[in-house]
């Protein structure tokens, strides 16, 4: 069972065959995701993700990593994020507390005592590294654009070679490169030359058919009418004028609110009620209540 | 049948020509991703390029349009946007390829079988600009701008950690030190935060009542993009374009050149509230303008709603370290801030400068160094400072025109 879970996307031979692998994990990609994920497999490049906040670029890795049957290592960036966090570290306090005890056992042999204290057991693998030496996994690097620009050199190099060089163990090589899916939310532009060694994907927002499905998928409880209400209604949000139009992660938590208080279908008073699960900022708020809620609810009743 | 790879490489070269860096490496990447997938299809072919050629939102946008020239010919009726890609245009984005525009409310599978280049070139006035070669004289001068842009400016704290005399606790270094000394104690070793300078955002005006002003101001752009290459800038017309990208060049001359064939919208009308909006949407919220020294060019002469401009300009500033409005006129005899649209910016407005000569500009490079005192609101003393009192007077109720130089 495992073992062809496993086979299916690893052996994709085909953008559909992807579709279908991660469709198993309840993520539903378009054409260009699973087109896009297929490629950055079979090239072995790494797929750089880009988008609006909640359409789904962190899950896609884990999507692909549950397909895969492989484990997902992430290493979520921050500005100031240095190689001794990303990448490895020695176990300062465990090499003194080696030599110490090695000290109090009378062991003098310099040369042994100094090799042995740079043995991989001290070496405290981070995620770039962990994900050099485990195989087969996939490598989620979050928010590359909250890193700065030292850091983003430093994974340029990492990421073109797969091999980590510590100066007293020697190199690191990885048997086979990790599947790498790097997500970036477009607070400042990443250099060119790390979008130059992927694979480049905007992920938009889903179409409504799409996201009725993607609710459905992820909350099995939810009725056919409260799904499509809901998707409807969102598309409305996201065709206004909003300062944060909300994502797919948003409308799945406004389905759960509304399935939640036992609604059926969306109207103006459950959506009242829950519109603070969609929109996050005050003036959105303002703005849709000012246009009327009337609105979100009366969408899909008039096709239908 | 012609050579496929040759068929990729003449593509590559239109997509290049419309402003998508589809460089060699990136072509090879295309045609290695084109034969793991169906060349038949052109669904198959339209997504390998996508993610093989483009880096950028904008870029793809482009690359639809080259694609579908490049794949239908020019046949107008054919429209890329529903029929393959299925997905919302949400930039504005105008490539060279037969000049057509993409329409701002453009929406997925609308269906729209217009003819491209009618889509919003009927309401607005695009133009590319053609620039004359720079001088020796302009050459020295643009060299002058780029020294006198200290590279440290306005700082902010850096969240890296460097090794420091005083400060936090290096627990690190501290035993990385004992370790060396065969675990005997070590002086402690301490760590503090750097500074780092905190980013420049460039809006530039480029409507028709700017024409004199923008190129220089676009120079002034350019020398800070060289300087601290975290710089962006964008100019802003009837749409906004970001051009962060085209003066990166080194040569002034070049980058010009390349920022004029990017910008559509030359000495057209100015929306500047919503182009602000755009901004604000697109770019600035999203971290561009986080504590970054933005500066704004332009004459404030609005088209659009005053009031869209000033909610934007407050929207900015709540984002933004300092708002530096840089305002060519200012410098004319009599000078007052009598258009709506200035009026219901400034009392957003750091500093407001004047934007008219070389000294002008030397004074601006001072503002983006932070060798002026940032707690003074009057930078300079001529008739600006002055301006910007007026009009905070007369939004509070009081007489404007008073003269205390």
């Amino acid at each position: 069972m495992e073992e062809t879970r496993r086979s299916a996307l690893a052996e994709a031979l085909s953008a559909d065959d992807v579709r279908r692998a991660l469709a198993e994990q309840d993520y539903l990609a378009d054409q260009g995701l699973a087109t896009a994920v297929f490629l950055a497999l079979r090239m072995g490049r790494p797929l750089f993700c880009e988008g609006d906040a909640g359409v789904g670029k962190t899950s896609v890795a884990a999507a692909i990593a549950d397909a895969l049957n492989a484990p997902l290592i992430r290493l979520q960036c921050y500005e100031g994020i240095d190689a001794a966090q990303a990448l490895y570290d020695w176990d300062f306090p465990r090499q003194l507390l080696h030599l110490r005890a090695a000290e109090a056992a009378g062991l003098h042999d310099a040369e042994a005592l100094e090799a042995g204290l740079y043995d991989r057991r001290f070496l405290l693998a981070r995620p770039l590294l962990a994900a050099l030496e485990a195989d087969p996994c996939v490598l989620l690097v979050d928010e590359v654009d909250r890193a700065d620009d030292e850091f983003e050199a430093f994974l340029l190099e990492v990421l073109s070679e797969f091999t980590v060089t510590v100066p007293e163990l020697g190199t690191i090589r990885a048997d086979r490169p990790p599947v790498v899916v790097l997500t970036s939310n477009r607070t400042r532009e990443v250099h060119d030359a790390l979008k130059r060694r992927c694979l480049y994907h905007w992920l938009d927002h889903p179409t409504v058919e799409r996201e009725v499905a993607i609710i459905k998928r992820r909350l099995p409880g939810v009725s056919d009418r409260l799904a499509a209400d809901v998707a409807a209604a969102v598309a409305v949000l996201r065709g206004g004028d909003l300062l944060k139009p909300p994502g797919v992660a948003e409308s799945i938590d406004w389905a759960s609110a509304l399935r939640t208080l036992g609604a059926d279908h969306l109207d103006s008073l459950a959506a009242e009620a829950t519109l603070g699960v969609v929109l996050k900022y005050r003036e959105d708020l303002d703005r849709v209540r000012a246009n009327g809620l009337e609105v979100l609810a009366g969408v899909t009743s008039e096709s239908g | 049948m012609t050579d496929p790879v040759e068929d990729l490489v003449a593509f590559g070269r239109r997509l290049r020509a419309a402003g998508v860096p589809a460089s060699p490496d990136r072509i090879q990447a295309f045609a290695s991703a084109v034969a793991m997938l169906d060349p038949l299809v052109t669904e198959d072919v339209y997504w390998a390029g996508r993610l093989t050629l483009c880096a950028d939102p904008d870029d793809i946008a482009r690359f639809d349009l080259v694609f579908t020239s490049w794949v239908y010919g020019h046949d107008p009726r054919y429209r890329l946007v529903g029929e393959v890609a299925g997905t919302t245009r949400r930039d504005r984005v105008l490539a060279d390829v037969g000049g057509e525009t993409d329409d701002k409310s453009d929406e997925a599978g609308s269906g729209d079988d217009r003819p491209i280049g009618l889509a919003a070139s009927d309401v607005e006035l695009l133009r590319h600009r053609d620039y004359p070669q720079l001088s020796s004289a302009e050459r020295a001068e643009v060299r002058r701008l780029i020294a006198l842009l200290d590279p440290v400016g306005p700082p902010r704290a850096s969240r890296r950690y460097h090794p420091a005399r005083r400060g936090l606790l290096d627990a690190h270094r501290t035993v990385r030190a004992m370790l060396a000394r065969g675990g005997e104690p070590a002086g402690l070793r301490r760590r503090a935060r750097g500074i780092k300078p905190r980013r420049l955002v460039f809006l530039v005006d480029v409507s028709g009542s700017m024409t004199a002003y923008s190129d220089a101001l676009l120079r002034v752009a350019h020398a800070a993009v060289r300087r601290r290459p975290s710089t962006e800038v964008f100019t802003m017309g009837t749409r906004l374009t970001r051009v962060t990208r085209e003066l990166r060049y080194r040569d002034p001359d070049h980058a010009l050149v390349a920022a004029g064939r990017a910008v559509p919208d030359w000495s057209g009308g100015t929306r500047l509230g919503e182009q602000l909006k755009a901004f604000c949407d697109r770019w600035g919220q999203r971290g561009t303008a986080r504590g970054a020294l933005v500066v704004l060019a332009s004459d404030g002469w609005e088209r659009g709603d005053a009031g869209v401009l000033g909610a934007q300009m407050a929207r900015l500033r709540r984002l933004a370290h300092r708002v530096v409005w840089v305002n060519p006129h200012v410098a004319k005899p009599g000078f007052a801030p009598a258009t709506a649209g200035l009026r219901a910016a400034l009392p957003h407005v750091d500093d407001f400068l004047a934007g008219h000569d070389l000294a002008a500009y030397e004074q601006l490079a001072k503002v983006l160094s932070g060798t002026v005192p940032q707690a003074t609101r009057k930078p300079l003393d001529s008739p600006v400072a002055q301006g910007a009192d007026r009009v905070a007077g007369a939004s509070g109720g009081g007489a404007g025109g008073g003269n205390d130089a």
